[in-house]
């Protein structure tokens, strides 16, 4: 383990192996199902878990100290933006957990910087970032100096 | 081979491991190089890739000079005393001034931030620490990414950079293979961030058998942005400032927010507070300047963290242990239950899944501590990394040739844990930093200082070679045996991780033996480092994947080369609760408050350490504030 997969879930449309960070998530050649090859580069990130469409994919914790019994299940939302955890202790009580995942609908809040208006020279020429000094206090003031602080580096042991 | 070499030619800007540092770095590059080629190399998947791949449940820097809350030279104060005076205090304010408006991008992209009702300010966990649902945190960062690179290449691990040839010490790109086709990748590119993150697994984790990557930090960090840049003769600094962190038990769930905004506390096993009791000790082998529990109490100075690493070890090594996480109390709240559980749940997933088997409800038990194993990187509470120019307006002259957050080898850049001595960026800073990397880039080509670069085909073939050999090397002699892993021709790379766990771990202050080495046993160490080098030659990867271990496996071995050199270098405890040199046990202000810079001959393998000095930005006091404990 830690994760596996229910074989009669999995269509192998692989979806875990395509997010999986570790790159263990593979497809058996012969069942065309998905199973982690290597449980001991796994962290448990529930990536591979949230990603799967068939909810095909489980996790049982770590053989070198966890028990057997428990469960952790989850559903990520994108189009409510929503994620629900279910956790099952192993004598049996339940907890369940809901939270949001954004504020705003995918895909569309992000601006395309190649399209917003090019900096000038000045801006180059100066320390500032994109939408600064504006987004740094929402205000028009501006980025701090050393000098502005009445600050100067100096070398040596003070403390 | 049957492997087709793919070239992309003419890129400007290579981001190498597309993080937080990466994503940061794409999303600016297009603001400044509107013109400009863009391309992306990435191990995983950008969407879920990195150290923040399962999410974060706060962004732990960031200032709030929009609500009045703190100023840049703040942020310098608090991460200086935190790593004993050993920061880049140039970098640190340049990072702090800038992270207010990324962190109000993240918002205004979706992130959900909390805000408190009252005042409507961002809900703080502590006074540096704002509270997010950050379970998607990555994807979000990645869409801006995706809408600002040309090409972004998912799945290639990069294992070289090009150098020119044309000009000494200037970069051309960057070489990798793409680890589900097995392609050979060829990026020749003008200038290249490398963001590709810390390391975890140089050092034997606590955890053995299935669980043997159940560590702090991800798995998947290879501490390639080290290999890469180390190969590349790049200097680095503070690479021995390794950290170790109290972590709740096994799952290594972070204690931040349990400490921060449940208020939890620790106890050992008698139910008494602890850390106190070894203040005094302490205060012998760091001085007061550094340890001073009233000042502390009255101001905002945390208590470092290493320092409270030293209480709790020495607790457990006397007999109390296990020190436990009072968590009963808080736990009582409904609302601060949840958020207690939250807070695994949108970032270390692992730490429900143990608590569900091992039935641990925190609110009717108190769950017990450890310490990590140490994980060696830039962006936490340490700063290895490489050592890299700081903005003009800001910087001393042994601080800054030129272009932000470049390195030592022209048009080569870094950010997030790449950089050394920056710590407590986290998250938010990471990402400003490559921004910051990104407009240097972006002026370092306009001022033509990448005009000219040559790559011939010969090295591009030479790497080739290298990149495939263990897959070579194993079909040359896996037909020596009959069957399983005994092969006395090659090692594979899970053998070779586990020698190179082993050794850091005897030799170079591992958990096995409480953090503690000296110089003889550094130096055989370090002896028994190069013989694992020469066996790295005859690393086998029986397919792709096992080629993506073996590299991984060659980066952290270039890493733990390093730490084991700094550490030899530095003839001082500084960081005591990180690790300790036995032979040196005092802090020693008088010789060593200094940066420590190595430099690896890419030719001859030889090392060159040097002393840079340290620089002071701000006076030690400010007016009192909240008490604070550092976040760790
Ligand atoms: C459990 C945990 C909790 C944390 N909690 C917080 C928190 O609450 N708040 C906070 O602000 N910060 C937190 N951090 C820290 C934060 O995650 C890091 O500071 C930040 O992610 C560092 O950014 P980076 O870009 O340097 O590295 P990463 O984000 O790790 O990115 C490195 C990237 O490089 C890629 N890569 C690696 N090798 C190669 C290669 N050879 N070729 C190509 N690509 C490669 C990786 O796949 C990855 O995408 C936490 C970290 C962990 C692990
Ligand atoms: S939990 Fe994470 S590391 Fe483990 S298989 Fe799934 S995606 Fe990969
Ligand atoms: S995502 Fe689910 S259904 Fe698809 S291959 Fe993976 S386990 Fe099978």
């Amino acid at each position: 383990m830690p994760t596996f997969v229910y074989m009669t879930r999995c269509d192998g449309c692989g979806y875990c192996v395509d997010i999986c960070p570790s790159d263990i998530m593979h497809i058996d050649e012969t069942t065309r199902r998905a199973y982690n090859i290597e449980p001991n580069m796994c962290w448990e990130c529930f990536s591979c878990v949230k990603a799967c469409p068939h909810h095909a994919i489980d996790v049982r914790g770590y053989a070198d100290f966890a028990p057997l019994g428990h469960s952790v299940r989850v559903d990520r939302d994108e189009e409510r933006g929503t994620i629900a955890w279910k956790i099952k202790f192993r004598d049996g009580r339940e907890k369940e957990f809901l939270s949001p995942i954004t504020t705003k609908p995918w895909g569309k809040h992000i601006p395309q910087l190649a399209d917003v208006p090019a900096p000038d020279k000045s801006m180059r020429d100066s320390q500032l970032l994109f939408n600064e000094p504006k987004y740094i206090r929402m205000d028009e003031g501006d980025l701090h100096t050393l000098e502005a602080a009445g600050l100067k580096l100096k070398e040596g042991v003070y403390y | 081979m049957a492997y087709k070499t793919i070239v992309e030619d003419n890129i400007d800007i290579l981001v190498c491991g597309a993080g937080l540092g990466g994503t940061g770095a794409a999303w600016e590059a297009r603001f400044w190089g509107q013109d400009k080629k863009v391309v992306i190399a990435e191990k995983a998947n950008i969407d879920r890739s990195g150290a923040v791949a399962q999410g974060l449940y706060a962004i732990n820097c960031y200032m709030g000079t929009r609500w009045g809350e703190n100023n840049p030279e703040d942020h310098v104060r608090y991460a200086r005393i935190d790593l004993m005076g050993m920061v880049r205090e140039d970098l640190l304010f340049d990072m702090a001034r800038h992270v207010d408006s990324t962190v109000h991008q993240f918002e205004e992209w979706g992130l959900p931030l909390m805000r408190d009702p009252k005042t409507g300010a961002y809900q703080r966990e502590g006074r540096w620490q704002i509270m997010i649902h950050g379970e998607s945190y990555k994807p979000i960062v990645a869409e801006a990414a995706k809408k600002s690179a040309d090409t972004i290449y998912n799945r290639i691990c990069v294992t070289h950079l090009l150098m020119d040839e044309s000009k000494e010490n200037r970069v051309a790109g960057a070489v990798g293979f793409n680890v589900r086709t097995g392609n050979y990748h060829v990026f020749k590119s003008k200038t290249v961030i490398v963001a590709a993150g810390g390391a975890s697994m140089i050092f034997k984790p606590r955890s053995v058998g299935e669980g043997a990557g159940r560590v702090w930090y991800a798995p998947w960090s290879s501490g390639s942005a080290y290999g890469l840049l180390i190969n590349a003769g790049a200097k680095m600094t503070q690479m021995e400032n390794r950290i170790v962190l109290a972590r709740f038990k096994d799952g290594y769930g972070p204690v931040g927010a349990y400490f921060l905004h449940l208020k939890t506390r620790t106890q050992n096993c008698n139910g008494e507070e602890y850390e106190s009791k070894w203040w005094p000790q302490l205060q012998e082998m760091v001085g007061k300047e550094y340890l001073d529990p009233e000042v502390s109490h009255r101001t905002h100075r945390p208590i470092p963290t290493c320092l409270r690493n030293h209480a709790f070890l020495n607790e457990v090594n006397a007999g109390r242990g296990p020190i436990h996480m009072v968590t009963m109390e808080a736990f009582q709240d409904p609302h601060l239950e949840e958020v207690g559980w939250e807070n695994f749940l949108g970032m270390t997933v692992g730490q429900a899944v143990l608590w569900a088997a091992t039935d641990v409800d925190p609110k009717n038990e108190n769950p017990e501590l450890t310490t990590s194993e140490p994980y060696v990187m830039g962006s936490h509470a340490t700063g290895c990394g490489a050592w890299c120019s700081g903005p003009e307006d800001v910087s001393p002259p042994e601080y800054f040739w030129g272009y932000n957050r470049m390195t030592s080898v022209e048009g080569l850049f870094g950010a997030g844990d790449a950089v050394g001595g920056t710590p407590h960026a986290f998250s938010s800073g990471s990402f400003t930093e490559g921004r910051l990397a990104a407009k240097a880039a972006c002026k370092y080509i306009d001022d033509g200082k990448a005009d000219g670069i040559r790559v011939s085909d010969s090295q591009i073939n030479k790497r080739k070679e290298e990149i495939y050999k263990p897959l070579e090397h194993y079909k040359i002699y896996s037909n020596e045996v009959v069957a399983g892993s005994v092969n006395p021709n090659f090692i594979n790379p899970r053998q070779g991780l586990d020698r190179l766990q082993k050794l850091m771990d005897e030799y170079c202050g591992g958990v096995t033996v409480s953090y503690m080495t000296n110089e003889k046993l550094l130096n055989i160490g370090l002896k028994k480092m190069h013989i694992l080098e020469e066996d790295l030659d005859k690393l086998a990867a029986e397919d792709i994947h096992e080629l993506l271990r073996a590299w991984e496996l060659k980066h952290r071995v270039r890493t733990a080369e390093s730490v084991f050199q700094h550490t030899l270098f530095r003839k001082e405890t500084r960081w005591p609760g990180y690790y300790y040199r036995g032979d040196y046990m005092k802090l020693d202000d008088k010789n060593w408050h200094h940066l420590t810079v190595s430099r690896r001959d890419p030719k001859t393998g030889e090392y060159t350490m040097e002393k840079a000095p340290c620089y002071h930005l701000v006076d030690k006091d400010e007016a009192p504030a909240e008490p604070e404990k550092a976040e760790a």
